[in-house]
């Protein structure tokens, strides 16, 4: 582990900055990579694409106890495209909520590191999710739950485009805008990239700011890079600076990022990650890494 | 007239309402029907209406149960099934989460909708998901009384009620245990009755007896988990079992009861009543169950046939 980072997750609990936590994200995109090539299964295209954003999450926004992973006042999270698992697990490990070591038994039999993550077999896994296009629902019901609770708790929603094809997400949106619960954010890792071809060959989505307005939502008026953490902490600000529910941010990511071959290509969605590319790749990850230390 | 399960359903909800502060109630605008309208008015603020999206209700139902609440989900029985299965399955199974499922207008019970209306493969759906328990009540003091039972079930519940005013059978005190409930003995022939047809049972029973033959009739709300020590204590006296059901007799009660006998070697004569694997049409409710085969007289017939009488008095 670069002497660096080992510093930053000395101290876990404390707020990181943009540069801090592009560092942490790099670092645990090599991880991921690592994990997912010595398994040989799970997915990277998506994982790699939402780094930035998951780490930006724990390390700098959400309020959690990961040694109280049931802290009833705790944020939420849900990552509503569940295929992303090994990013969230590399998170919630490095943010203490289980042994790092255990990262590599990743969708080993026996293992809480199911394919897709499962609350009931990992602490820290606030909803199970794999099935696309449920998790805008459920965090719904969870901001619901705060509300009538009068918690203040925030509650995060993930999605990717293959979440927004399923018509259910289409229903949780217009009943949000009809509850309109405080502290409801939806956050899209938008790559544009799916399994089977770009977005636009699979199921056009566009305009999506448009279609997110005209279902009541307030989207964040920035542009936003999902992959720099400068943008993405300008993205919190605008969460805290304004008050009408509920919100929704769009962030422009590159699926499969941080190994040039493997941006942008729908081929990496859940491919097994070869010794050839790993050989190849693993020095730009860690390359990255490199850069982002030397600016701390 | 009997109180119809729905109404009973829907006042056991608002009187447990104010008892029960974790009780949340959904409905996918049907709350009219479902009757969880009594909830909203007495509990507005406890009542979610999702509209006609039933994927969603069913996903924010986990979203409220994975946060401290215990949901009610109304919505018709067809549709909860059939649109909200992943939902169910992925959200609230997988997690085992506190959550009862009140599928409304069971079975053929809105006759006069039509097959796209009558559910009559939910108990199949609903019992092959992993910790769901489920539950077909028999009258409207059953509907109360599976309400009580599930919310004190600290995992999934589906109940399915019926739309319309039905016979009321003799009360059991100790329907939570999950047990056979005996509404009338006889040592010819055991009639397992599952949900509403344990009246047409009952009434099967009275033409019988009529007939000379003395059916043991039991009401089985419980079809997971399925009582099957009851059914085969009764069967071990009468040798023969019929199971009577409004609902495809693929993967419903019979299936539970033919699965459990057959890794039991729980050996006997045995018949089904229910539908024959078909889509059914519009009509009057008593009458479209007669027309597929679920009524007293059906019953009857093929008790007498399973008991070898029926040829024997021609």
């Amino acid at each position: 582990m670069g002497s660096k980072i080992k510093e930053l997750l000395a101290d876990p609990n404390r707020r990181f900055s943009p540069a801090e936590l592009a560092a942490l994200a790099a670092w645990f995109r090599m991880e991921m990579f690592d994990v997912l090539h010595q398994r040989g299964t799970g997915h990277w295209g998506g994982s790699a694409s939402s780094a930035e954003l998951t780490t930006a999450l724990y390390f700098n926004r959400m309020n959690i106890r990961p040694d109280k992973p049931d802290w009833e006042d705790r944020d939420r999270f849900v990552l509503s495209k569940g295929h992303a698992s090994v990013n969230l697990y590399t998170v919630l490990a490095s943010r203490g909520y289980f042994p790092i070591e255990e990262l590599p038994a990743f969708r080993t039999l026996g293992s809480r590191l199911q394919g897709h993550p499962c609350m009931a077999k990992l602490c820290g896994v606030d909803m199970s999710t794999g099935a696309l296009g449920h998790g805008i629902s459920v965090g719904l019901g969870m901001a619901l739950a705060a509300q009538l609770s009068g918690r203040k708790y925030w509650t995060y929603v993930m999605t990717g485009e293959g979440c927004l094809d399923e018509g259910q997400s289409w229903e949780a949106l217009l009943m949000a805008a009809k509850y309109r619960p405080e502290r409801f954010v939806l956050m899209v890792d938008y790559n544009k990239v799916q399994l089977d071809g770009t977005q636009d060959e699979i199921l056009p989505l566009g305009p999506l700011v448009d279609k997110f307005r005209a279902f009541g939502w307030n989207v964040c008026p920035l542009s936003l890079d999902g992959n720099d953490t400068v943008d993405i902490c300008r993205s919190f600000d605008w969460l805290d600076s304004d008050e009408i529910w509920p919100k929704v941010v769009i962030y422009d990511t590159v699926k499969g990022k941080g190994v040039s071959f493997s941006e942008g290509k729908n081929t990496w969605h859940g491919a097994k990650i070869t010794d050839e590319a790993f050989e190849k790749g693993k020095p730009e990850l860690m390359e990255d890494i490199r850069k982002k230390e030397a600016v701390l | 007239m009997n109180l119809a399960m729905r109404d009973a359903f829907g006042r056991k909800l608002e009187s447990l309402g104010a008892t029960h502060p974790e009780l949340v109630v959904l409905d996918a605008d049907v709350s009219s029907s479902t009757k969880s309208t009594y909830f909203a008015k007495a509990f507005p603020n406890r009542f979610f209406n999702c509209g006609v999206a039933e994927g969603n209700l069913c996903g924010v139902a986990s979203g409220l149960a994975a946060s401290g609440y215990h949901p009610v989900v109304n919505a018709f029985a067809i549709f909860l099934a059939l649109k909200g299965a992943d939902q169910i399955r992925n959200d609230a199974c997988y997690n085992k989460l506190p959550i009862i499922y009140a599928g409304a207008y069971g079975g053929l019970s809105d006759s006069f909708d039509g097959a796209s209306h009558q559910s009559i493969t939910d108990i199949a759906i609903m019992r092959a998901f992993p910790n769901m328990e489920v539950i077909v009540p028999s009258d409207a003091t059953q509907a109360g009384q599976a309400l009580e039972y599930a919310l004190g079930v600290q995992g999934p519940v589906y109940i399915r009620l019926n739309r319309n005013e039905m016979p009321d059978l003799p009360v059991s005190d100790d329907f939570e245990t999950g047990k056979v409930i005996r509404i009338r003995s006889g040592s010819d022939v055991t009639i397992a009755a599952n949900g509403i047809t344990a009246s047409f049972a009952n009434e099967a029973a009275g033409l019988l007896a009529s007939r000379g033959i003395e059916a043991e009739v039991l009401s089985v709300p419980f079809v997971k988990p399925l009582d099957a020590k009851g059914l085969e204590e009764s069967v071990a006296r009468t040798g023969r079992l019929i199971t009577v059901e409004e609902h495809n007799l693929m993967g419903g009660f019979y299936g539970a009861v033919c699965e459990k006998f057959a890794r039991d070697g729980v050996c006997c004569d045995m018949d089904a009543v229910g539908l024959e694997d078909v889509f059914t049409e519009t009509g009057d409710y008593i009458d479209l169950l007669a027309k597929y085969g679920i009524s007293a007289e059906a019953i009857a017939s093929k008790a007498e046939k399973l008991i070898g009488r029926h040829e024997e008095r021609r």
